[in-house]
């Protein structure tokens, strides 16, 4: 017999796996093309959906073909205009795709390249891959804003621990006055006259008629009463609430970078994901994020992401000049009292002699009472991390923020030689903010 | 006006355009009246399902089947049927079809009312029947066993992939679908067993490749200077009975380096190799007799009055849209439509049989003037394939409807040359090269095993005919060769001559 079977409700994705093990296979294509997602980014940008083309000889499928090359071939066409038979038609000059392209497109060839796309958390994936987030931190962020109920006016439906008070009991009242529901004192006021009446020895015919006609009014209010009940299941309201993302409070991401010469592709290349990183964070966290961009060299500036990461500067370092441009901003537009205010610094390590300290100090003394969080990366050569391995000893800049991370549990500072390093920098911020959702 | 009121009289079988379970009974009913009472048809018991856009990407990339063991290919092709579905560069498939007993129907849940019972008419009754009846499917697949055959693969395959890791299963699963159109018998029909017969035998033969030595092993080394004679070579080859076309069966049964569970990994690749195989050598006419029957059935649908007027407008919308061939010049031309061409000739042989001209009696004596078109055409769908329909059925009045003409291209000269059109002298010629380029051999290189010296030097000989000098695509002939490598182990060696005519 006949069936019919309605296989929508199927687990979807039968061929999520089969999609997992392509990727696996194109991996070291996904992940150029990942760090060029990263390169052309802005970093409030990193986690949208990227279109991946993969050269086809990695995942080709060869079989064995008839070749174009030799040999006579013979087809037929539909659609002859004006041809007859034995005509000669000549060939489009040789590299110039053949026939309109038919012949090639028959089988299916000549496509060089093989796109598709990877989704949002296909990319954050590979994008945390390189900096080798532990997966629980990659699962916080990955995640979309979390939600919170909040008020949107009342419903006829609802739990009874949504039930709204107030409005039932306004509701109850337009009802009780609307159909002329007497109210407990008029029934009162009957029942003394009636027991007055009652009480009185003598009674006289007008009395006896005023009696009845209380009692039979008194039924009456009293049967008017029964059937328009007080609260009717009409009048009952529930408040009610749609999930709302969590509106957080709003966050400012500076990210001070030195431009100076000493700044390459590679630091900038590593500096770019560092402020990644937190700019997903701080996504995650808050419903708005700004971001400002300071660089430096002997000077300071405001710039957009672009001269940010893509311009260059000569001049001398002097690290402080991006410090005190920072408290200006923070003065101008950022007040602490309404914005979050994390900042992320990245240099290799220069600085002008004797600045360092005026750092330390404007770092102790102003910044940090505002600042939630402020992150320091050093990025060095890969060949010095075999010199500069202890904590402890380094450049004046490095010293002197050593002596900041003392006294504020909320500044940290790393170096970094490549992607990997960056996680560790901001460990303490994700740990503290899972203490946070917890308590939440 | 007749018509107008034989339809006030019937009420249509559904007016919305939405479908529902209730409406899908009562349409799949009415199509089934037709289809048994008027067309006579026999087919399989029908299992229509209705599945999601996203389901039917998924079964698109899994070649179609519902149940398809796990390879990265299927995930390449989803991902590219996705990238043009989300553009919009493509729509999908109204349906997918399998031939299995019952016969499972998929139909895309996006589909209107109309576009239901269109696919239905189409895939339920026109393939089923197809299915059930041609003598390639009957010979070749096996309509009862496919499911459970697919079931077990999919779990073999799983299970290699826990014992072995996924690396070491991918890597053979490769190598053998780069060689899945050399793993059909073309001449010989495989030995049928039941699943559960098969399934002993497998297990069986497992168990006693895992315990005996092979035999190899025991084999001394040959003295030198004694050379095979010529005797001593053809029994080699009549022992393995050389040639051998079927290049993972024999690749299963004589490497030297395959375990086991890669063997029976060929095995799998293999049949459902073979299973495909007579699908693909009858494209034209598998397609041409549902759109035949959909067609038909849609229109005798109309006449009774249990269709409406918009209903029907929006089925020959869909409908015409998919029998449309364009022209060699319309940038949208990308080769002859099975649909448009299967069709064309179905309707054409029930016209010759009905109402034939002169033409038709002297080309098609046999069929013309032959009342029972329903017979004729079902003996065509029964008993031929893509490549004899056209040979034996393509009328004139066909050729000159599509404007056909055949475009011979000898690659070492400068210009094509037309070597026939649609007029008295063409005819035959456009004809046969027409039934030839649907015939699945002259498509395909043809390579066979010669030769391979198990005790000697172990090279595989391989040999590819060169048909009119063609020769075979160089960039995936290396490919293919590091995968027939890969299964061989030893040195393999690829020799192409020409076809001696």
């Amino acid at each position: 017999m006949t069936y019919f079977v309605d296989r929508r409700l199927n687990p979807k994705d039968k061929s999520l796996s089969n999609r997992r093990r392509f990727l696996k296979r194109v991996r070291s294509q996904i992940k150029k093309a990942v760090e060029e997602a990263v390169r052309d980014r802005g970093i409030a940008d990193v986690d949208r959906s990227k279109k991946v083309s993969v050269p086809t000889e990695g995942v080709s499928e060869p079989s064995f073909r008839n070749g174009r090359e030799t040999g006579r071939h013979e087809r037929v066409y539909t659609g002859n205009k004006s041809f007859q038979t034995g005509d000669r038609i000549s060939k489009p000059p040789s590299g110039s795709g053949g026939g309109g392209g038919k012949e090639g497109a028959n089988e299916g060839e000549g496509e060089d390249e093989f796109y598709f796309a990877l989704s949002r958390e296909e990319l954050l994936d590979y994008f945390f891959d390189d900096l080798e987030l532990p997966d629980l931190v990659k699962e916080t962020l990955a995640e979309i804003s979390k939600t919170k109920p909040s008020r949107a006016g009342y419903s006829v439906l609802g739990s009874p621990a949504n039930l709204s008070v107030s409005r039932t009991m306004r509701n109850a009242y337009g009802r009780r006055i609307g159909l002329k529901r007497p109210k407990k004192a008029e029934q009162e006021q009957l029942e003394t006259e009636i027991e007055e009446l009652e009480a009185l020895e003598t009674s006289g015919k007008k009395e006896k008629d005023r009696l009845l006609f209380l009692r039979e009014e008194h039924q009456k209010v009293v049967r008017r009463r029964r059937s328009i009940a007080y609260i009717d299941p009409l009048d009952v309201r529930y408040n009610y609430f749609v999930q709302e993302p969590e509106p957080n409070a709003n966050a400012v991401m500076f990210c001070l970078m030195d431009v100076s010469a000493s700044m390459g592709e590679r630091e900038k290349d590593l500096a770019k994901r560092f402020f990644m990183l937190l700019h997903l964070f701080l996504k995650r966290r808050y419903d708005r994020t700004d971001i400002v961009f300071i660089r430096h060299t002997h000077d300071a500036s405001e710039v957009d992401e672009e001269t940010f990461f893509y311009s260059r500067q000569t001049g001398g370092t002097v690290v402080s000049t991006a410090l005190v441009k920072m408290k200006e901003i923070i003065a101008e537009r950022y007040s602490p009292a309404d914005w979050n205010i994390y900042a992320a610094q990245a240099s290799d390590g220069e600085n002008w002699s004797g600045d360092s300290d005026i750092c330390a100090t404007l770092l102790s003394e102003d910044l940090m009472r505002m600042c939630q969080y402020f992150a320091y990366v050093e990025i060095i050569g890969e060949d010095e991390t075999l010199i500069m391995n202890s904590e402890a000893s380094g450049m004046e800049l490095w010293e002197a923020y050593r002596r900041v991370s003392e006294q504020w549990p909320n500044f940290a500072q790393k170096r970094v030689s490549k992607p990997g390093d960056i996680y560790p920098v901001f460990r303490e911020l994700f740990a503290r903010d899972k203490v946070g959702t917890n308590h939440g | 006006m007749v018509r107008k009121t034989k339809a006030t009289r019937k009420k249509p079988i559904f007016e919305q355009v939405d479908w529902d379970f209730d409406t899908l009974h009562r349409a799949f009913d009415a199509i089934e009246e037709i289809a048994r009472d008027d067309l006579e048809l026999d087919y399989y018991p029908n299992q229509i399902e209705i599945i999601s856009s996203e389901q039917m990407l998924d079964a698109y990339s899994s070649i179609g089947m519902p149940l398809m063991y796990h390879h990265w290919s299927f995930g390449k092709h989803f991902l590219g049927h996705e990238r043009l579905y989300r553009k919009g560069a493509r729509g999908l498939a109204y349906e997918i079809v399998i031939n299995s007993n019952p016969c499972i129907s998929y139909c895309l849940e996006e589909n209107t009312m109309p576009l239901q019972a269109l696919v239905m008419a189409h895939a339920a009754f026109g393939h089923n029947h197809f299915f059930k009846n041609n003598h390639l499917f009957q010979q070749w697949t096996d309509a009862d066993g496919i499911l459970d055959y697919l079931d077990y693969a999919r779990k073999f395959i799983a299970r290699c992939e826990e014992r072995h890791g996924v690396g070491e299963v991918e890597a053979v699963l490769d190598a053998a679908h780069a060689l899945m159109n050399y793993g059909v018998f073309r001449h010989r029909r495989p030995r049928q067993m039941s699943v559960k017969e098969a399934d002993a035998q497998r297990r069986e033969r497992l168990e006693a490749l895992e315990q005996s030595a092979y035999y190899l092993a025991n084999t001394m080394p040959t003295p030198a200077g004694a050379s095979p004679d010529e005797t001593e070579l053809s029994l080699r080859k009549q022992e393995m009975q050389l040639p051998e076309e079927n290049l993972l069966y024999f690749l299963e049964k004589y490497s030297l380096i395959l375990k086991p569970w890669q063997r029976e990994t060929l095995a799998i690749v293999r049949t459902i190799s073979q299973y495909f195989y007579p699908q693909k050598q009858t494209k034209v006419m598998n397609e041409g007799c549902a759109c035949f029957v959909h067609y038909h059935i849609v229109n005798k649908l109309y006449e009774d009055g249990k269709m409406t007027d918009g209903a029907m407008l929006e089925i020959l919308h869909s409908h015409t849209n998919v029998v449309a061939q364009s022209d060699f010049d319309d940038p949208r031309y990308s080769g002859i439509n099975p649909y448009a061409l299967g069709f064309a000739m179905m309707e054409d042989i029930k016209r010759i049989c009905i109402d034939p001209d002169e033409e038709d009696r002297e080309w098609f004596p046999y069929i013309a003037g032959k009342e029972d078109w329903r017979g004729v055409l079902k003996d065509a769908w029964a008993n031929f394939r893509d490549e004899s329909f056209i040979q034996q059925y393509l009328s004139p009045k066909v050729m000159r409807r599509f404007h056909m003409f055949a475009l011979a291209d000898e690659v070492k000269e400068r210009h094509h040359t037309v070597t026939g059109i649609h007029d008295e002298l063409g005819y035959r010629h456009v004809r046969d090269v027409l039934a030839r380029n649907h015939d699945y051999a002259t498509l395909e290189p043809d390579i066979q095993v010669v030769d391979a010296d198990l005790l000697g030097d172990r090279c595989l000989h391989l040999k590819a005919v060169r048909c009119n000098g063609i020769g075979l695509d160089k960039s995936s002939r290396e490919a293919t060769l590091t995968h027939v490598e890969k299964l061989w182990g030893y040195k393999v060696d690829l020799q192409e001559v020409d076809a001696l005519n």
